[in-house]
């Protein structure tokens, strides 16, 4: 089932400031497979700059595979996919420094301090540093915390340092995989914060969410998938 | 390229500085070969001097299995490796940054193993360059074949086992080579040794060109 985008406006622009026209997303008749299950069968959907899009679906559904897909970390087999520009199908590496994907797994080294970790994956990114310490600032982890061991963390502190180290990245295309998961009300309003803020400098979200009426509140757009295809797109289905 | 890693190679480091894996169990294994060995060969001093060159280069590849291991399973840990491939690293660069962690945890093992054998098995030294040489060699295509084959073997659930199976045939030139050059700076006439260190050294570039090349790709597919 095709979306369809948005008209590409003049201020729609990149997370550096630059103006970007087109979708920043483009997928059609897109397919990725696990193995020999098709995951995604034929996914059509395009993501206008700026937009904050809320993927919605029954567990199974294909909105882990669609956010590592769409970050060129599984490969599209068949179909049209356009990232930022990128063709997935040509080099799909050649996204993966322009997105930011806050995945299930935490992605950050145990052994390291919360400081470590959001300083490593900035240098990374070849981040400016000071984003780091605001990043951590911002997710309440500038106190104690900082040179808290990651092993020793909760799990919503887990989840807020993952969060620090892709917000310091500034990344041109967020994918958030159920970011509320594990936070606390007041970690997930900083989230929700962070991610309109991120959207109003130009960033594009992409987010799946379980917790439906805060991600519909924040989203701009909501897509249904399921059996690994779109199924229903807008903002008048929500319910 | 450099600078990224630089960065590598000091986060991996760091890991183990905090870790102290290496510290509190890597090192005292190596000691604990050493030790065995001396056990096992003391009724026969000559034997024992004679096998001195190749038991401390067994002892170093096996500390090396134990550190290639370790640098590798801290970034199969929850979503670490994902977290890298989007890092915007260039591949090249994680791999010389795991070559330079490890080879610089091998060379403090090897120093330490060194003074070992010195103090356990009254062993003498008569060629320091050819010494110092291969250690620096060996060392080098150690690190460097080791996290060729580390990065195959990550990805999989019986990492732990196959790594050995993988890395311990490949790296029998240079412990022959090693050995033979160790024999000629302990004792022996360390001209005969120098040919040796050349013939780990083309193993090392060998492996210093395939891992530049094929790090990124066997990362991808594992």
């Amino acid at each position: 089932m095709a979306t369809p985008a948005p008209p590409p406006t003049d201020n729609a622009g990149r997370a550096d400031g630059a103006p970007r026209s087109g979708p920043v997303v483009h997928l059609r008749g897109a397919v990725a497979l696990l193995g020999r299950f098709p995951a995604l069968a034929g996914v059509d959907l395009d993501v206008a700059p700026r937009r904050i899009v809320l993927l919605r679906g029954p567990n199974g559904a294909g909105k882990t595979t669609l956010l590592r897909a769409l970050a060129g970390l599984v490969s599209f087999t068949a179909g049209e996919a356009t990232v930022l520009g990128v063709d997935l199908r040509a080099d799909r590496r050649a996204v993966r420094s322009r997105v930011g994907l806050l995945a299930h797994g935490a992605g950050l080294y145990d052994e390291l301090t919360v400081a470590d970790n959001v300083r490593f994956w900035t240098r990374a990114a070849h981040a400016d540093a000071a984003d780091a310490e605001a990043a951590m600032g911002r997710l309440g982890l500038d106190g104690r915390l900082r040179d808290v061991v990651v092993g020793r963390l909760s799990t919503g502190q887990r989840r807020r340092a993952s969060f620090a180290c892709l917000v310091a990245r500034r990344p041109e295309l967020w994918l958030l995989d159920e970011p509320h998961a594990g936070l606390d009300r007041d970690g997930r309003d900083v989230v929700d914060a962070i991610v309109r803020e991120a959207s109003a400098a130009g960033a594009t979200v992409v987010l799946s969410s379980h917790e439906l009426d805060r991600s519909i509140a924040l989203s701009d757009e909501i897509v249904t998938l399921a059996g690994g295809a779109v199924v229903a797109t807008g903002v008048d289905d929500v319910g | 390229m450099w600078a990224d890693a630089w960065l590598v190679a000091v986060k991996d480091l760091r890991i183990e500085f905090r870790s102290r894996v290496a510290l509190n169990q890597v090192l005292p294994f190596a000691l604990l070969v050493l030790v065995l060995f001396a056990f096992a060969l003391d009724p026969d001093r000559g034997l024992l001097e004679k096998a001195t060159p190749g038991l401390y280069w067994v002892a170093v590849l096996f500390s090396a299995l134990l550190a290639l291991g370790r640098s590798f399973s801290v970034e199969s840990a929850d979503g670490v490796r994902d977290a890298l491939r989007l890092s915007g690293l260039p591949p090249v660069a994680l791999w010389l940054g795991k070559v330079l962690s490890v080879a610089i945890q091998l060379l403090v093992l090897e120093v330490v193993l060194g003074a070992g054998i010195i103090v356990l098995y009254g062993t003498s030294v008569t060629g320091w360059p050819l010494l110092l040489m291969t250690i620096v060699v060996a060392t080098v295509a150690i690190a460097t074949a080791g996290t060729l084959y580390g990065v195959v073997a990550a990805g999989l659930r019986v990492r732990e086992t196959l790594l050995p199976l993988l890395v311990l045939p490949v790296l029998a030139p240079v412990l022959i080579g090693s050995t033979r050059a160790f024999e000629a700076a302990l004792g022996g006439t360390p001209s005969e040794g120098w040919p040796w260190v050349g013939l780990m050294s083309v193993f090392a570039a060998v492996y210093v060109v395939a891992g530049a090349l094929g790090f990124g790709p066997l990362m991808e597919e594992t």
